[in-house]
């Protein structure tokens, strides 16, 4: 699939801040399900600096803007093409190990509820490989979390989450490495962007997911909010731990003010 | 008739032959010192020690920071040979402990080949995902290695652990010798004793040689510290003026393009090189805790882009906690093709089912530490413990083993020192500083840590230890 990305940040500064340093992780991912035709991220009068490939294979870039800034918009444009693997992650180098990606954090970490639903979902898949293991948790947290928007919030956890029984991508993506790190299998979480289809499904066209690191196959993505593995529709950019540590941007303002952003994401199927 | 008694501790000063050798001049010196002026050279050194406010707590142990270490007169002392077979242990450790990192950031062939536990490595907590697949200048990651060492009898050496990130202290091993020198001049002239004050200036060439390549010209040194209310800021203040270089704290450095910049008052000046004294999570809060005032937004950009270079470098952490240590041997072999020179402690892994057992059933014998643990907290000297202590402590292992390790109660050496009654033996351990840049480098001497009470086997400041100057005869 042919897919067009325009992607705006919109930060509003009040009062005007002295500074903004921000580490932007938003260029795709290089692996055989996608390339990019052309990618672009700028930054209205800022400075482009430090930017360099990282262990997870994640391009960085580090945007600098002195003060005072009142406005700042960080845009993103481009055109990628994609294919279907399935959502296996195949051909993308990177450096970190698997098993560093059993240590679990706030968001993730696993307690009473996330282990016996990950416990409870393996027990009656009692001969399962591990990708049906996999798929099987992933289905166990569509069922456990139902996609409702407004109910959470950035700093829910996994475990807040499971217990409301109401989330969003982001709780279904730190559920799902909830539950699979109680089952000792590597997972961690994914950023990307996602082409809406009207098939009546939830979709975000800025969305969140999770890979689990599967035996044979390496990583391989899964998206509880969908309940699907990603596949055209979806241009993989960046992954880590949990959200926080996975965020498409990462910054901080000098001083104490006010900061609101709006962000704008359209993912669009090119014209054949 | 008097039979000697054999005593139960390893005496650095006299054995059954009588005083030993690099102590010979000091049994003069002791003997010959009137009572009286003992006691005004204890009090001139408090007061030298209280004038340059030198009164943090040893290796960030906490506490009252205004709190005076109290300074022994009496010094420690290693012959030319024993220090020798020291050094070449210390630094092939500092090798290997340097080796182990590249590679765990790298290959990990040491995990691949079964050397060392997985999971120990990649889930510990100082692991650092941010620094995986980058090789620092020079390949090395922990440019300052500090590593405690205890002595139990002539030729017995252990090391009891490794700090790998920023271990503090070394301004008590310069300030000890200053003292020395200026209360006793002329031991210094009837003794070749081998000198430490080159210690700042190999540290600020090593900074420098670990300089990224983007640099060009002289590197820009400077000490980064989480500021005054820091319990070390004394040593990160005294580091600075001995070395030259500007001390700095956070909000002094910015990131702007590829590099890291100071502010100063003729404009920003660019750093090549910062000798950071704060945790890991506090560097950068666009790549560790988002919560960090006391760090730079973005240096970890600049510094994985090759623009700036940290020392220690993030993630050093992982070779130095006390379950990694078991393995460190392994690593000399693994990586330097060499047997060991300094023995580890037996260490019993909780976490390792045989041994938690043993454990459970020996906590009356036997010194529980945690993983991460330091300063002499959360520790159980069993044969010290009572019965209610040893059960609590026996919870806490069953509830999570793999946060502790034990080991047997070591006979820690003595050393001569100044007590009410005059002069008695009390425990010591000793932490030498190696240096690791271009060249590994180790200057003639450390910190020795003595615990002042009687029976005592426990050094930490924290816990009623003191410090002494440590002295290495030269050839």
């Amino acid at each position: 699939m042919k897919l067009l990305v325009t992607h705006h940040s919109s930060y509003v500064f009040e009062p005007p801040t002295r500074g903004v340093v921000q580490s932007l992780r938003l260029t795709p991912s290089i692996f055989d399900g996608q390339s990019v035709k052309h990618w672009s991220v700028t930054v209205e009068g800022a400075e482009m600096g430090a930017s360099f490939r990282d262990g997870c294979g994640d391009w960085v870039q580090t945007v600098s803007m002195l003060g005072p800034v009142s406005e700042m918009t960080v845009l993103v444009e481009g055109e990628v093409h994609t294919t279907d693997l399935a959502g296996i992650l195949r051909g993308h180098r990177e450096h970190v190990p698997p098993a560093a990606y059993l240590r679990s954090t706030r968001a993730t970490r696993p307690d009473k509820g996330l282990r016996k639903l990950s416990e409870t979902t393996l027990a009656s898949f009692p001969d399962a490989s591990p990708l049906e293991q996999a798929h099987a948790l992933s289905a166990a947290v569509s069922e456990a979390i139902a996609y409702r928007p407004g109910e959470t919030h950035a700093h829910t956890t996994a475990a807040e989450a499971l217990s409301l029984g109401l989330g969003v991508c982001q709780d279904h993506a730190h559920a799902l490495i909830s539950v699979a790190h109680a089952a000792d299998m590597p997972a961690r979480y994914v950023t990307g962007y996602l082409h809406s289809t009207d098939d009546g499904q939830a979709h975000e066209a800025s969305h969140a997911w999770a890979e689990i690191h599967v035996s044979g196959l390496g990583w391989v993505g899964f998206d509880p909010s969908n309940q699907c593995c990603p596949d055209e529709r979806y241009i993989r950019l960046g992954s880590g731990y949990d959200a926080m540590d996975a965020a498409p941007i990462r910054g901080i303002a000098k001083g104490a003010g006010d900061e609101s952003l709006q962000v704008s994401v359209a993912v669009q199927q090119a014209a054949q | 008739m008097n039979t000697p008694v054999l005593p139960e501790f390893f005496n650095e000063m006299f054995d059954s032959g009588g005083v030993r050798s690099p102590y010979r001049r000091l049994e003069d010196w002791t003997r010959d010192m009137p009572a009286e002026l003992r006691s005004l050279k204890q009090s001139e050194a408090e007061s030298l020690f209280r004038r340059i406010g030198i009164t943090f707590a040893v290796y960030g142990e906490g506490g009252d920071p205004d709190r005076l270490i109290p300074f022994d007169m009496f010094p420690r002392v290693f012959a030319t040979d024993e220090w020798r077979k020291l050094e070449r242990g210390i630094k092939q450790r500092a090798r290997a402990l340097n080796a182990f990192l590249t590679d765990v950031y790298g290959r990990g062939e040491i995990v691949r080949a079964g050397r060392i536990p997985e999971r120990l490595v990649y889930q510990n907590e100082a692991f650092e995902k941010a620094v995986c697949g980058f090789q620092p200048p020079r390949g090395v990651y922990s440019q300052i290695v500090g590593i405690d060492i205890v002595r139990t009898g002539p030729d017995q050496f252990f090391v009891l652990e490794d700090n790998c990130r920023t271990p503090s202290g070394v301004s008590y091993m310069l300030e000890n010798r200053e003292i020395m020198m200026r209360m006793f001049p002329q031991l210094f002239q009837e003794n070749r004793i081998a000198p430490v004050e080159a210690y700042p200036r190999i540290l600020r060439r090593t900074l420098a040689s670990v300089a990224p390549l983007k640099c060009t010209g002289e590197p820009k040194v400077v000490i980064l510290t989480p500021g005054h209310f820091n319990s070390a800021y004394y040593e990160h203040s005294f580091l600075a003026d001995m070395m030259g270089v500007e001390l700095v704290e956070g909000q002094d450095l910015f990131v702007e393009g590829d590099f890291v910049w100071m502010r100063t008052t003729e404009g920003p000046r660019k750093v090549d090189v910062i000798y950071r004294r704060i945790d890991d999570a506090f560097l950068d809060p666009l790549c560790f805790r988002p919560d960090s005032m006391l760090g730079i937004p973005g240096l970890m950009n600049v510094y994985r882009s090759g623009g700036v270079n940290i020392a220690s470098a993030p993630g050093a952490g992982v070779a130095d906690d006390k379950a990694v240590y078991c393995y460190v041997p392994e690593m000399v072999r693994f990586y330097l093709g060499e047997e060991p020179l300094l023995e580890n402690v037996p260490t019993w892994q909780c976490g390792k089912q045989d041994d938690c057992k043993y454990v459970l059933d020996n906590l009356a014998d036997l010194v529980v530490k945690e993983v991460h643990g330091s300063g002499g907290y959360g520790m159980l000297v069993g044969p010290k413990a009572t019965k209610s202590e040893i059960e609590l402590f026996a919870d806490k292992i069953r509830e999570a083993p793999e946060n502790y390790i034990a080991q047997p109660t070591l006979a820690l050496s003595t050393c001569p020192t100044f007590v009410a009654e005059g002069v008695a033996p009390r425990h010591v351990d000793l932490r030498p500083y190696c240096l690791v840049g271009e060249t590994v480098e180790l200057v003639p001497g450390g910190l020795t840590r003595v615990a002042l009470t009687d029976g005592s086997l426990v050094v930490n400041s924290s816990q009623g230890g003191g410090v002494k100057d440590t002295w290495v005869m030269a050839d």
